[in-house]
């Protein structure tokens, strides 16, 4: 009787499903958030897509042989349970090993740098961003104030007046300057690929590159007290004329509170009358 | 029944119940909501009235009585209950009296002393019309959110001379009385909180009442 060659069953049923299972995988992942609300927002979920997909074959190789062994290498005589060969090394598997794992993690860290800076962008970068998206207009500044427990946002080439709710022209590059007025929060507009800290004191930016007008989600992703859970709103990608028009009726209505706000600067912070009881 | 046989029934027993206990821990939590409405707004003519009052520390009685809180009161500040859930009419008017006896903290963030998301953009500051308010004079705020709601609350400037301290203070006290209007949305259940760091003696001036829910923050129960 020949003997069975369970090194090749397990390759082959490895092979076979990573086949199947990978393009799948890889599908499915282009359906998961952020989506493509933004230039940022596309690349990312490129980028799970990708991840994912060279992460398949890698799961199923341990799956494969971990559901081949319960069933290939079962006693099936439980009254004669015997203690198995010693298990000994293979220098062949070893170096295998050694070499594609090694393959595999210095190309994700070298995918994962590429990517980061050209997809990076939507991510907080602190006061001096690395990844800065080029554009041939100027970044459109927002100030993202956070505070127990809401958001609001600035508009310094507009006259500096802050609003209640967040609307941004389509097709246009924004610079969030992100900042906090007491603890940490963190702004996150996940359906554009933005999230970034909000610190104290700190001035973190992160970029988006918007495209079509669509509707976004804002949350607080910083556990911040009580109300943490309250701390959402929806923000809006809207043509530039309907941009326009709107930030028109935010300075008229809010002009008798911009009278009142300090002169915008990238560092928000309170005077320390205002800090405490 | 053999014994793996029983072991195996116990297991899944064991499981079953354990799965039940989850789940009724996760529905009970989902959809627990705060209890019964501890002060009704007073049905009027033209909408529903609801009087409130701020005082700098709560009633002597009360288990945090150095704590910063709302209180509801009646139309002529008397009858002082400690309650912070609010039961109001769906798309009505409602009109809001708060006696605001507490003095001047300061706003974080100016903007916050605009008033929005009332009746014709102003409410009434001891009787005449306002838009916004001095930053620094601010005391407190009445703010809900999910409705666009904000009004700040002037504090009792510190040259007062007859200031109240704890819960209840009589109107014969130095008082600031704002006065507003806004309208109720669907029913739901929706939260309203104080923006200024009031909460004297805590961190940043918010924790201890601005983190607990019954002083500086409540519920609104639209109905």
């Amino acid at each position: 009787m020949n003997e069975v060659n369970h090194f090749r069953r397990v390759v082959l049923i490895w092979l076979v499903s990573s086949v199947i299972l990978t393009p799948i995988v890889v599908l499915a992942a282009q359906g998961i958030p952020p989506g493509d609300g933004s230039v940022q927002a596309a690349g990312q979920t490129t980028d799970n897509g990708v991840l994912l997909g060279l992460s398949t074959p890698v799961a199923l190789a341990v799956v494969v042989f971990f559901i081949y062994s319960l069933v290939a290498f079962r006693e099936r005589d439980t009254a004669a349970v015997l203690d198995g060969p010693p298990v000994r090394g293979h220098a062949g598997v070893q170096l295998w090993w050694i070499v594609t794992t090694t393959t595999i993690v210095l190309f994700l860290a070298g995918y994962g740098t590429v990517r980061m800076l050209a997809d990076g962008a939507g991510g907080g970068q602190g006061p001096n961003p690395i990844a800065k998206p080029t554009s041939s207009v100027p970044a459109l500044p927002v100030q993202v104030i956070a505070q127990q427990w809401k958001f609001t946002f600035r508009f310094p080439t507009y006259g500096g007046v802050e609003t209640n709710h967040l609307e941004i022209p389509a097709n246009r590059l924004i610079a969030f300057h992100v900042t906090s007025l007491d603890v940490i929060h963190s702004f996150w507009a996940y359906q554009l690929g933005v999230k970034a800290d909000a610190n104290p004191g700190v001035d973190n930016v992160a970029y988006v590159q918007t495209k079509n007008p669509l509707t976004f989600n804002i949350h607080c992703a910083e556990l911040c007290g009580v109300w943490h859970g309250y701390m959402f709103d929806t923000g809006a990608v809207v043509s530039g004329l309907q941009f326009a028009s709107w930030i028109a009726q935010q300075r008229a209505r809010f002009a008798p509170a911009t009278k009142l706000l300090p002169p915008y600067a990238k560092q928000y912070f309170p005077d320390p009358q205002h800090r405490g009881g | 029944m053999s014994a793996a046989g029983k072991r195996l029934v116990g297991v899944a027993i064991c499981a079953v119940v354990v799965c039940v206990l989850i789940g009724l821990y996760i529905g009970l939590y989902l959809t627990t909501s705060p209890g019964d409405a501890s002060a009704a707004g007073v049905a009027g003519p033209n909408g529903t009235n609801l009087y409130l009052a701020t005082v700098a520390a709560s009633e002597t009685t009360d288990p945090h009585p150095s704590w910063v809180s709302y209180y509801v009161v009646d139309a002529k500040d008397q009858n002082w209950r400690h309650a912070t859930t609010f039961e109001l009419p769906a798309n009505s008017l409602v009109h809001v009296t708060i006696y605001q006896f507490d003095g001047q903290s300061g706003l974080r963030n100016p903007f916050i002393a605009q008033a929005t998301g009332i009746i014709g953009g102003t409410f009434g500051l001891n009787g005449k019309p306002t838009v916004v308010i001095g930053p620094d004079t601010a005391s407190h705020i009445f703010a809900i959110p999910q409705m666009g709601v904000s009004v700040p609350l002037s504090g009792v400037p510190d040259s007062a001379k007859n200031p109240c301290a704890n819960a209840p203070c009589p109107l014969s006290t130095d008082h600031e009385t704002i006065t507003f209007t806004f309208r109720t949305p669907g029913k739901g259940l929706y939260r309203w909180q104080c923006f200024v760091p009031c909460a004297a003696g805590s961190i940043q001036g918010f924790g201890g009442p601005m983190q607990t829910v019954g002083y500086m923050d409540g519920f609104i129960k639209v109905v």
